[in-house]
């Protein structure tokens, strides 16, 4: 059983999506989701126990070797990364039982379910996989059922959100497969382990260095990178809460993985450094897309959208590490990549608590709120403080790092930069707090009543996780920093 | 380097362009699909002809044949197919919803529907109060 891990990660909710078509009630088959998700969860954390007493594990499906069959290769990167997005998942679904009854028509909840899980199945096969063309493959599942889970939505525009996100989306996975086809082209391997071992032979020809170039592009369409990020302030504002919440906190993060992935794994640092000028791009990209996005933040007329700004210009912070190319640099990456998606989990999470009681996120309506869902606004307040990176949160333990690295590179001009964003950070949270406690209610509030607990646990508890991996920086920082010497190939 | 005996991957090229190109310049979201579908069908002849090798036979062992051309890309192509029917046929029932929604499929249409909407949504909630200078300021573009 324990060694069947890897392929359970993957079939149990692979498996659970169809399921949910056969369970004709509403209101089970989000219980029955909630079990598929916590299940995948369990399997992680046992995943990531192996990981770190063993070391990597190699697991051939249907027992063919490597480069014939398919492998899933789990070490400390991709195991760390599964228990986030299975537990983000998890905690989101505890959420989802109260708020997709009161958002979605009854109809339409088993669709949103289904869709829901083999999402989760297409981030949890990415993560999981050691073969190229399998990360395509799962990399559309994945996109198909957020596509259809953002079509959900009730306004009109989440339809056009979602076209728009289908076609950009395509075309970054179609430009991703390009990359692997003329890879598979020189070298005749699809498994990572063995491209990354085939690879160097062939580094000088116009064919590897076309590859990555579509490859970078493809996968920036998906992460949302300044200027490839247009699908996601709609997809994300005009999606049910719900997926809004699951989706912010994971899918641009796999998206990260994967570059990181195949820049490291599969290309090969050296390769990555000399044979395009990638870092002064992402340097650049990074940048500007932290202080437009920030800048566009502020101006926002609707909650989710002003942290659907806020999550471009998070990426920028991850691809600003990135472009450091040092060991600490990817630290920073790793870091910002797993406390993003807790500080954003909880704000959309809480947005959701907010539209589930007064049917909108526009910030007008959020006027005096503070005294009618105290919880509710406070964790909107902790999730903005660590959004800014204040001392005590998750969000100053990765800016630290961030700094730190930039520091240690040599570029304090950018360190400067980065501090003065998390200024323009301050002002787009300000806005949002100064309409919850500080402006008389525009809209009768009268009946409106705190969350109902079934939201609010999963709210603090992501909160407090957030409080919580801001001092005790034991987990995070020890397997980023494991995560990031292995892929230097530094053993410790 | 033959130029014309590559003629294969000219026509990939070619039809990569054509169909971005569609998805990029035509308003009508069904003509966009055409052309997204176009674009992904220009990467299933790439792989197909990658897949190709002069004088060579399909891996059924023969005496004959010395040379075999491993059958991997046709299979992943047919994955991709498959994810591409998929991807179309999600987009165009979008598509029909939008027309449903909107009774239009033209982009600009489209757009014009949002603006109204949104403008409608923000004068029931500010009114012509201080921040509506800026609001309007804000519509205009």
């Amino acid at each position: 059983m324990i060694a069947h891990y890897p392929i359970l990660q993957v079939i149990i909710p692979l498996l659970g999506a169809p399921l949910c078509l056969f369970i004709r009630i509403p209101r089970l088959v989000g219980l029955f989701a909630l079990l598929v998700s916590a299940a995948a969860f369990l399997v992680s954390c046992g995943l990531l126990q192996q990981v770190l007493s063993h070391g990597t594990i190699v697991y051939e499906i249907g027992g063919w070797a490597a480069p014939w069959g398919i492998e899933y290769r789990i070490d400390q990167l991709n195991s760390y990364l599964l228990l986030l997005v299975s537990g983000i998942s998890t905690v989101v679904l505890v959420a989802a039982q109260t708020s997709v009854k009161k958002e979605l028509p009854e109809n339409r909840h088993i669709y949103f379910y289904t869709s829901y899980l083999l999402c989760l199945t297409g981030l949890l096969g990415i993560l999981a996989t050691g073969d190229a063309f399998n990360v395509f493959v799962f990399l559309e599942i994945s996109a198909l059922s957020s596509y259809t889970m953002i079509a959900l939505g009730t306004d009109r525009r989440a339809l056009t959100a979602s076209y728009q996100y289908l076609v950009m989306g395509t075309i970054g996975a179609t430009f991703i497969i390009i990359g692997v086809g003329l890879m598979y082209m020189m070298t005749g391997t699809l498994n990572m382990h063995d491209l990354a071992q085939r690879l160097p032979e062939v580094y000088k020809s116009k064919t590897i260095l076309s590859a990555f170039g579509f490859f970078i592009v493809g996968v920036c369409l998906k992460l949302a990178l300044f200027p490839l990020h247009l699908w996601l302030p709609n997809a994300y504002a005009f999606a049910p809460s719900i997926a809004t919440a699951f989706l912010a906190a994971t899918s641009t993060k796999v998206a990260v993985y994967i570059l990181i992935r195949y820049m490291f794994s599969i290309f090969g640092i050296e390769f990555v450094t000399t044979s395009l000028p990638l870092n002064d791009i992402f340097l650049v990209l990074g940048l500007i897309g932290i202080f437009a996005a920030s800048v566009s933040a502020i101006y926002q007329r609707n909650v989710k959208r002003i942290f659907a700004y806020s999550s471009i210009a998070q990426i920028g912070y991850m691809i600003l590490g990135l472009a450091i190319g040092t060991q600490l640099g990817l630290t920073a990456t790793l870091l910002h990549l797993f406390n993003h998606a807790l500080m954003k989990s909880a704000l959309f999470l809480a947005i959701g608590a907010v539209t589930y009681r007064i049917g909108s996120s526009q910030i007008y309506h959020l006027a005096g709120l503070g005294r009618k869902m105290p919880f509710t606004m406070a964790a909107i307040v902790a999730g903005g403080l660590s959004l800014i990176g204040v001392p005590l949160t998750v969000g100053f333990v990765s800016k630290w790092y961030l700094v730190v690295a930039l520091l240690d590179n040599g570029w304090w001009p950018v360190a400067v930069l980065v501090l003065f964003s998390s200024l323009i950070a301050v002002i787009y949270v300000w806005r949002v707090i100064e309409w919850i406690y500080f402006t008389p209610p525009r809209i009768i509030l009268d009946d409106i009543k705190e969350a109902p607990l079934s939201q609010l646990i999963p709210i603090w508890f992501l909160v407090l996780a957030n409080l919580y991996f801001g001092v005790d920086t034991r987990l995070t920082v020890g397997v980023s920093k494991m995560a990031a010497q292995s892929l230097f190939g530094v053993t410790p | 380097m033959n130029i014309i005996g590559l003629y294969n991957y000219w026509i990939v090229v070619l039809l990569m362009m054509i169909g971005f190109y569609i998805v990029i310049a035509h308003e009508n979201l069904i003509k966009k699909l055409v052309g997204l579908t176009i674009f992904q069908t220009s990467v299933f002849f790439f792989y197909i002809s990658m897949g190709k090798i002069n004088g060579a036979t399909p891996p059924i062992l023969d005496e004959k044949w010395q040379l075999y051309s491993n059958p991997l890309p046709h299979v992943l192509i047919l994955t991709a197919i498959v994810v591409g029917i998929a991807t179309t046929a999600l987009g165009l029932s979008l598509v029909v919803r939008i027309q449903e929604a909107y009774g239009s499929i033209e982009e600009s249409e489209i757009q014009v529907q949002d603006t109204h909407d949104q403008l409608e949504c923000q004068l029931e909630a500010y009114g012509p109060g201080p921040d509506f200078t800026i609001l309007n300021k804000d519509l205009t573009k």
